[in-house]
């Protein structure tokens, strides 16, 4: 693994350890990030994980920051054992609250059984969080799965729906406009600011979504208003 | 304790402080407001903490009734301010009586008024932070994210401060063209070379498609000819390049990864001047390295210490 850091903004920094979108990255990323937080202590004002990079911003001078990266990431060590939790995200699979579960279907020539039972035999990692509060970013999914986003994106997704883009899931935690291929929908509450730690999923963490009926999606308090 | 009734308000009147830190691992914008110098400023005028929660006015359209004798800072854009029809100029603190009528009418320089009040206006603080984001339901006076609403009350319960002025020396400049400080970006070098040049050489226009997210700003196709990105982490500031080659600033309520090419990023100076600019106005680029610009931001800060 070759490390480079670039400059991004007068107090950021990025430190860009891959080039390339791999599961086999995320302990990497993981180990450096708590190296970092270790580091900058609380001359760290956020960092900010991602695929193939971790953004530094803080309050240092950047010369300072600087060494002080490469000092922390010094001799860096892949973290196998605190790999991020794991997490059962029950999902509701159906075409009145994820409308392109037939479309997804009829596209790769599964039956709507078929692509469920593919989505939620696999377990993904969160790459990233974005997009929303609480939006983690997933993957990958099974090629035959892969989608393009919709051409026009919805102006409202109802929250819990869950969505493909390309080759990566994810669930929206509000309501929000939206883009991706929605298949079902989670009664899971993803992020709720009252909770500690905030976001259920972190980076690092590793989801598996299960197929519930939909009388165990309202059991377990989901909404099935329409997609907007 | 004391209170101001809201007579009058819009989307662009909001409660705003320096905004969350420590969330942005999570999908969590920044917010905050997008004048700080100003917001500083109007909270200097009462002796608050500088990022004390502070009302944000763009364009005016704001107009706010005392329930108690108070006094009022008002610091950035002159929104032709009144206090029951006299005039009232910004960088300054001001006294509004019981019954009296702080209206901020509309724009006539800047774009961006900050009301302050003793000890910073009230707001439910959701992570750490007031900073209104309507889009993530998060912050404001109740914390669910609402912009302020006519009807709504804004209290505070500082001591009032002797009246004062922000001295004329000290007060930004609402230039015509202004010139704007940009980091410069590893991404720089893989633009084209007739687009490296362009980018410092050319009067940009701010689109009318602007937001607390970005602005998009108008001028010549700018090339991008790396390899396509994947997302990473937004910093503040960054002048972002989608495909269609004009680029976007990213302002304090963006979106916290992302995967657009970028020049590099404003500093929090060249910020506090782009807030002040109506669609329409020009802007210019100069490129600055990192240590410099750090070195200019610390020792503008000392004006406060």
């Amino acid at each position: 693994m070759k490390l480079r850091i670039e400059v991004v903004a007068v107090d950021s920094l990025m430190v860009r350890l891959f080039e390339r979108i791999d599961e086999a990255n995320m302990p990497w990323i993981l180990a450096a990030s708590q190296c970092l937080r270790a580091a900058f202590g609380q001359h760290l004002l956020d960092l900010v994980p991602s695929y193939t990079t971790l953004m530094v911003h803080f309050d240092l001078p950047p010369a300072e920051a600087r060494a002080l990266i490469a000092q922390a990431l010094d001799g860096l060590q892949p973290d196998a054992g605190s790999a991020g939790r794991r997490h059962e995200i029950p999902v509701w699979y159906h075409a009145s609250v994820g409308p392109e579960l037939p479309v997804l279907a009829a596209r790769s020539g599964l039956t709507e059984g078929e692509v469920v039972r593919l989505h939620s035999e696999r377990e993904y990692p969160v790459f990233a969080l974005g997009f929303a509060p609480g939006f983690g970013f997933m993957g990958l999914v099974d090629e035959r799965l892969a989608s393009p986003r919709l051409s026009t994106p919805r102006k409202r997704v109802a929250a819990g729906s869950v969505g493909i883009a390309e080759r990566q899931t994810a669930a929206y935690p509000a309501v929000s406009p939206g883009g991706w291929n929605l298949i079902g929908r989670t009664p899971v509450r993803l992020f709720d600011h009252e909770r500690e730690g905030y976001s259920l999923l972190q980076p690092g963490d590793r989801v598996r979504f299960v197929a519930v009926t939909r009388d165990e999606f309202l059991a377990l308090g989901g909404d099935v208003e329409a997609q907007g | 304790m004391k209170q101001l009734t809201i007579e009058a308000s819009n989307a662009l009147c909001q409660l705003q402080d320096a905004g969350r830190f420590g969330v942005r691992h999570l999908g969590v914008t920044q917010g905050g407001a997008l004048d700080w110098v100003a917001m500083y400023w109007a909270n200097w005028l009462l002796g608050n903490s500088l990022a004390a929660p502070v009302v944000e006015v763009a364009l005016g359209g704001f107009c706010v009734v005392a329930q108690h004798d108070c006094v009022l800072a008002l610091a950035g854009a002159d929104l032709d301010a009144r206090v029951d029809d006299q005039p009232v100029a910004p960088w300054r603190s001001f006294a509004l009586g019981k019954g009296q009528r702080l209206a901020l009418k509309q724009p006539r320089q800047g774009v961006r008024a900050y009301l302050a009040a003793p000890g910073g206006f009230r707001g439910e603080a959701v992570l750490g932070s007031c900073a209104t984001v309507v889009r993530e339901a998060l912050g404001g006076t109740d914390g669910q994210g609402a912009a302020l609403g006519e009807g709504q009350l804004l209290a505070f319960a500082g001591t009032p401060a002797t009246l004062r002025e922000v001295p004329d020396a000290l007060r930004p400049r609402y230039h015509h063209k202004p010139v704007l400080d940009l980091v410069m970006g590893a991404q720089l070098g893989d633009f084209s070379g007739t687009s490296l040049y362009q980018a410092f050489n050319t009067d940009w226009t701010l689109d009318s498609r602007a937001d607390r997210m970005g602005i998009r700003l108008l001028g010549p196709q700018l090339v991008y000819q790396g390899a396509p990105m994947i997302s990473e982490g937004i910093p503040l500031g960054a002048v972002q390049v989608p495909p269609d080659g004009q680029p976007i600033v990213l302002l304090n309520d963006r979106q916290t990864i992302g995967g657009y090419p970028r020049l590099g990023a404003l500093t929090p100076l060249a910020l506090a001047q782009l807030a002040q600019c109506m669609p329409g106005a020009q802007v210019k680029f100069r490129a600055v390295v990192q240590d410099e610009a750090w070195r200019e931001q610390q020792q503008y800060l000392g004006r406060w210490l």
